[in-house]
């Protein structure tokens, strides 16, 4: 009952911290069309907030680069679980056009564990929303947080 | 005055005290995210949201920063939600039984409000966060900079009262005669308390402590599960205890001895007080630290010094 309460309260209110791991800025502000009037994400509880401790989705965007991969490390050990990983944009699942560079660290589901794809170059809003969508249905099967 | 010890028990814990002023509080901050949505042709969260982002905090980690004194951290949350439940008790009490007020009672509510930000320094700066800090500095300055507005606008009303002190007898005093509100003088100390509980609530555009967009929270920065729900059902709590503090000292309280109707428009003040301080706060932008200490010592101290001043001649 209390794990079924704490589950409900979850998947109804999720609050996202965008990381920016280099991507090509594109991404980024793609997330913001999610606040517009238009697709408006806060009917279903979702929040834009500014630290990783207040987050309980990490959106990652863009490529993970040699340097940049230890800041995403520390960011998601700061994060206070039961927290999810959303790998947003081909740049972050696979590595997009930048999969030959010499600094690309691999995808980023290589280094911490990715809950939701979110794929295109940039994603469309709609399938920002399919993203949601799927993080909630994966929250909801989870036996246990 | 004469209220057994379970009773006293009552009205902390249960009616108008902690659990009231909690669920009221979280319904405010309802009203306010619908609001704002509203305003920008948005639909906005629904009517649970405040509760379910409260028990999802609720299960969540709690971090303590490495290097944060572990009590200090976690204890200023605990420190600010007791305060705020005593001060929501001794306004709501005293407007239901204002003959039960105790002598001294506006100084204790006063005292009280000041917990409010001092937590939140304490917390910051114990959470050994540069970032942190810089909002705890931003707070500190924005308190000195409304503080002495606001007690220059009590002042009006203690003067115009001819010198009561309790609330029970300032509220008497506004059922005999008017409420403060509706005479020179105290419309004038109404703005200026309401401007200073627009920086107490820490809302746009006085939101510099906390401001998200450039130090991602500020004072809140390093909070997370529990604590950070304890904080947040804090600021809803103040939410709705700052409306009932301009209520009652300004606008009458939510009872007058006229009954009927008029009983039930009373509980609207409150509500009509906030959604003025939603649309304040979503059609400005953000003051740097430094203006804000301008604006509040220059034109609202000025201000709240023009209305003593009238009713010191009985404006
Ligand atoms: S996925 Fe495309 S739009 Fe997004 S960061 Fe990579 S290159 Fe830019």
């Amino acid at each position: 009952m209390l794990k079924g309460l704490k589950k409900g309260a979850l998947a109804r209110s999720l609050w996202v911290y965008h990381v920016s791991a280099s991507p090509c800025n594109n991404c980024d502000i793609e997330i913001l069309d999610l606040l517009t009037p238009r697709f408006d994400v806060e009917r279903f509880g979702l929040l834009l907030v500014g630290s990783p401790r207040h987050a309980d989705v990490l959106l990652v965007t863009g490529v993970v680069n040699k340097k940049v991969l230890d800041r995403v490390l520390r960011v998601y050990a700061q994060t206070p679980k039961p927290c999810l990983v959303a790998a947003f944009g081909s740049c972050a699942i696979s590595g997009d056009l930048f999969v030959d560079s010499y600094n690309f660290a691999g995808p980023l589901d290589k280094h911490i564990p990715v809950d939701v794809y979110i794929g295109g170059c940039p994603p469309k809003p709609e399938a920002m929303i399919l993203g949601v969508v799927r993080a909630i249905e994966k929250l909801n099967k989870l036996k246990d947080l | 005055m004469n209220m057994s010890v379970g009773w006293v028990f009552f009205y902390l814990l249960v009616f108008p005290g902690f659990f009231f002023t909690s669920v009221v509080g979280l319904l405010y901050t309802w009203i306010d995210r619908k609001v704002t949505a509203r305003i920008q042709f948005r639909v906005g969260p629904p009517l649970l949201q405040p509760f379910y982002d409260f028990f999802k905090l609720l299960g969540k980690d709690t971090f303590v920063p490495e290097g944060a004194p572990r009590s200090i951290f976690l204890g200023a949350p605990l420190v600010g939600l007791a305060s705020v439940s005593v001060i929501s008790t001794v306004l709501l009490v005293s407007n239901m039984f204002p003959q039960q007020a105790f002598a001294g009672d506006l100084i204790v509510v006063l005292y009280l409000f000041v917990f409010v930000p001092i937590i939140l320094i304490i917390g910051a700066s114990a959470s050994s966060n540069p970032i942190s800090a810089l909002g705890a500095s931003r707070e500190m300055s924005l308190y000195l900079a409304y503080e002495l507005p606001l007690l220059f606008a009590l002042a009006t009303i203690i003067v115009k009262s001819g010198g009561l002190l309790k609330i029970g007898d300032l509220l008497q005093w506004q059922w005999a005669n008017h409420p403060f509100l509706y005479s020179a003088s105290g419309a004038i100390a109404f703005v200026s308390a309401f401007l200073c509980m627009q920086a107490k609530l820490g809302f746009v555009p006085f939101d510099i402590a906390e401001a998200e967009q450039e130090i991602m929270g500020g004072t809140i920065l390093e909070y997370s599960g529990p604590a950070l729900a304890v904080l947040k059902l804090t600021k809803a709590m103040l939410y709705f205890t700052a409306s009932i503090f301009l209520t009652v000292f300004f606008w009458g309280g939510f009872r007058s001895p006229r009954h009927g109707w008029y009983h039930i428009l009373g509980w609207l003040k409150p509500v009509a007080i906030i959604v003025l301080i939603i649309l304040i706060k979503n059609t400005n932008p953000r003051l740097r630290i430094d203006q804000a200490l301008r604006f509040f010592w220059s034109i609202v101290l000025t201000l709240s010094i023009v209305g003593f001043i009238l009713a010191a001649v009985g404006l």
